[in-house]
């Protein structure tokens, strides 16, 4: 059996996503720029994917900049954000400590062009309060940059709470919605977001391809110089195919968002459950307040490479916060984040789950990993040491 | 899987020498689990000859493969012969491992003379302490030589 539990990672295309790009390949493959009709075909495809994907979020179609992922958009965010700041001599932003790295790389790099940047603690549960942003405002504060929703461990974060405080306080608000898009109602007017990353791998849409929400008066500084594509705000001719794949997936998956997240859920809770027989393991995050898709849990004496390599052998794909799978000394930063020890987040292993995967699918899981788990424990010295009473037991 | 070597899968799922050994000669652990690695390796050992050698591994695939093949590779071998093998005899015996990997095969040749230590010193033999380098006795130097890698 083959099972795809790495949703969080990327998502296969769905067949609309396929289908939309495809005219754009080779049919109406011209350039947006151009004045000639195959041009101007594109340029039109591109105008109605602007418009979709504003629908998606609840925002206009010109506060629409398409970009080629969501680390872009992140980056084009908060760059734009410190920018404006550094002009009134406000240079300290708050974001929280289990960031995706696009977001806290560029914070590190503004850093130490004298930015000061306040990453807030998210707890054992892994999360924020909009509490936390508001006593964390000053009035150097230019920017606020807190994720929809966490990517390791399924986290979702109060957005409209902390953006209600940032208007109150003035202060610029971006989320990074990679992990939310297509997945949570999202209304950056409703929840006074002023910008939001996406992209569309993320939500059966192909790789490459994001875009950057930001509510029209605010002047978007470039990351990419070029032409005079995208009003500007991002150089080079525009992925055209990937922009209308991205739009169709977006309004594929925010048509069936309710229906998918009913049915995600409860295939993600069997999966907890069932896994949570296991002894000396633990769901990292919140038990209810996560993503539909979101299993993380914790193995006690294993490490987390050797047992998704182990379950790819079995056919089934999954994700871990271990050192070894990072390429890292340190594992995970968000399993850190929320108090986890070295030796507890090195022996972690998410499953993402999504609509199309099944029941038999979760039976499956449930059938393989207890023994491979079991196995790894066999030929574990720290296991040894922890059942013999050597260590003591932390989960 | 690409990242590895067939040789290396070959190690990591079906390994040699798994276990461990009731009353050993030697036993040598290295590494430390809060850099998500630790090597167990137990020796019996015969008249200077390494007759048996079983390992218990807390780590990745390639610290579980560096494992297996460190104990091939020391099997049967004299106590001199065995402490002359090196990481770079396990690496090349995998077919390679990738650059952010090679600290475990560093960790599979501190665990073989970590546990003929061990021997040596159980059984009151003499030998030159320069052999064995600090690895065994601190675990921040375990880290040190993780990190040089």
């Amino acid at each position: 059996m083959y099972v795809y539990a790495d949703n969080a990672a990327t998502t296969r295309m769905s067949d609309t996503a396929v289908a939309a790009m495809i005219p754009y390949m080779q049919e109406f493959f011209g350039n947006p720029s151009s004045l000639h009709s195959v041009g101007q075909k594109a340029a039109e495809a591109m105008m109605n994917a602007r418009q979709t994907v504003a629908g998606c979020i609840g925002a206009e179609a010109r506060e629409i900049t398409f970009t080629g992922g969501g680390s872009e958009a992140d980056n084009q965010a908060i760059i734009t954000a410190a920018r404006i700041g550094q002009r009134k001599g406000k240079k300290h932003i708050i974001s929280t400590a289990y960031e995706h790295h696009a977001v806290l790389h560029t914070l590190k790099k503004l850093e130490k062009e004298g930015f000061e940047i306040e990453l807030l603690p998210v707890g054992t549960l892994g999360n924020i309060t909009a509490q936390q942003v508001a006593d964390a405002i000053r009035p150097d504060t230019c920017l606020v940059t807190v994720m929809f929703a966490n990517n390791e461990i399924g986290s979702i974060l109060p957005i409209k709470e902390i953006g209600a405080v940032c208007k109150e306080k003035g202060v610029l608000f971006h989320t990074d919605a990679v992990q939310a898009a297509g997945h949570l109602h999202i209304d950056v007017k409703d929840m006074n977001i002023d910008m939001l990353s996406l992209a569309a791998h993320k939500f059966h849409g192909p790789k490459g391809v994001g875009a950057l929400y930001a509510r029209k008066g605010i002047p978007l500084v470039n990351v990419i110089e070029g032409g005079a594509q995208e009003r500007g705000k991002r150089g080079g001719t525009e992925n055209v195919a990937g922009i209308v794949s991205l739009a169709a997936a977006l309004k594929e998956c925010c048509d069936h968002i309710d229906e998918n997240a009913a049915k995600v859920t409860a295939l993600r809770d069997k999966l907890i459950e069932g896994i949570l027989q296991i002894p000396h393991c633990a769901l990292n995050g919140d038990p209810v307040n996560r993503l539909a898709g979101n299993v993380n849990v914790c193995f006690e004496g294993i490490e987390g490479e050797s047992l998704l390599l182990m379950l790819d052998a079995k056919g089934i794909c999954a994700s871990s916060g271990s050192a070894c799978t990072s390429g890292s000394l340190d594992p995970s930063h968000v399993l850190l984040a929320i108090g986890r020890p070295h030796e507890v987040a090195h022996g972690s292993l998410r499953l993402s789950l999504c609509e199309w995967n099944t029941e038999e699918e979760v039976d499956y899981i449930l059938a393989e990993l207890p023994g491979i788990v079991a196995y790894l424990r066999s030929i574990s010295p720290v296991w040894k040491d922890l059942e013999s009473g050597k260590k003591q037991f932390i989960l | 899987m690409a990242l590895y070597t067939d040789i290396v899968m070959k190690h990591f799922m079906t390994p040699s020498n798994v276990g461990s050994i009731e009353n050993p000669s030697g036993v040598g652990e290295v590494g430390n689990a809060k850099c998500g690695d630790i090597m167990k390796i137990y020796l019996k050992i015969e008249d200077n000859i390494i007759k048996d050698v079983k390992f218990e591994t807390f780590g990745c695939a390639s610290a579980i493969a560096s494992s297996s093949m460190a104990t091939e590779l020391v099997m049967g071998k004299t106590v001199e012969e065995a402490l002359a093998v090196t990481n770079a005899q396990v690496v090349a015996a995998l077919g390679g491992l990738p650059a952010h990997k090679l600290h475990c095969s560093v960790l599979a040749e501190e665990a073989i003379r970590s546990a003929i230590k061990d021997y040596y010193d159980q059984n009151g033999i003499a030998y030159d302490p320069a052999l064995f380098p600090a690895f065994d006795e601190e675990e921040d130097e375990n880290e040190e030589g993780v990190r040089m890698v």
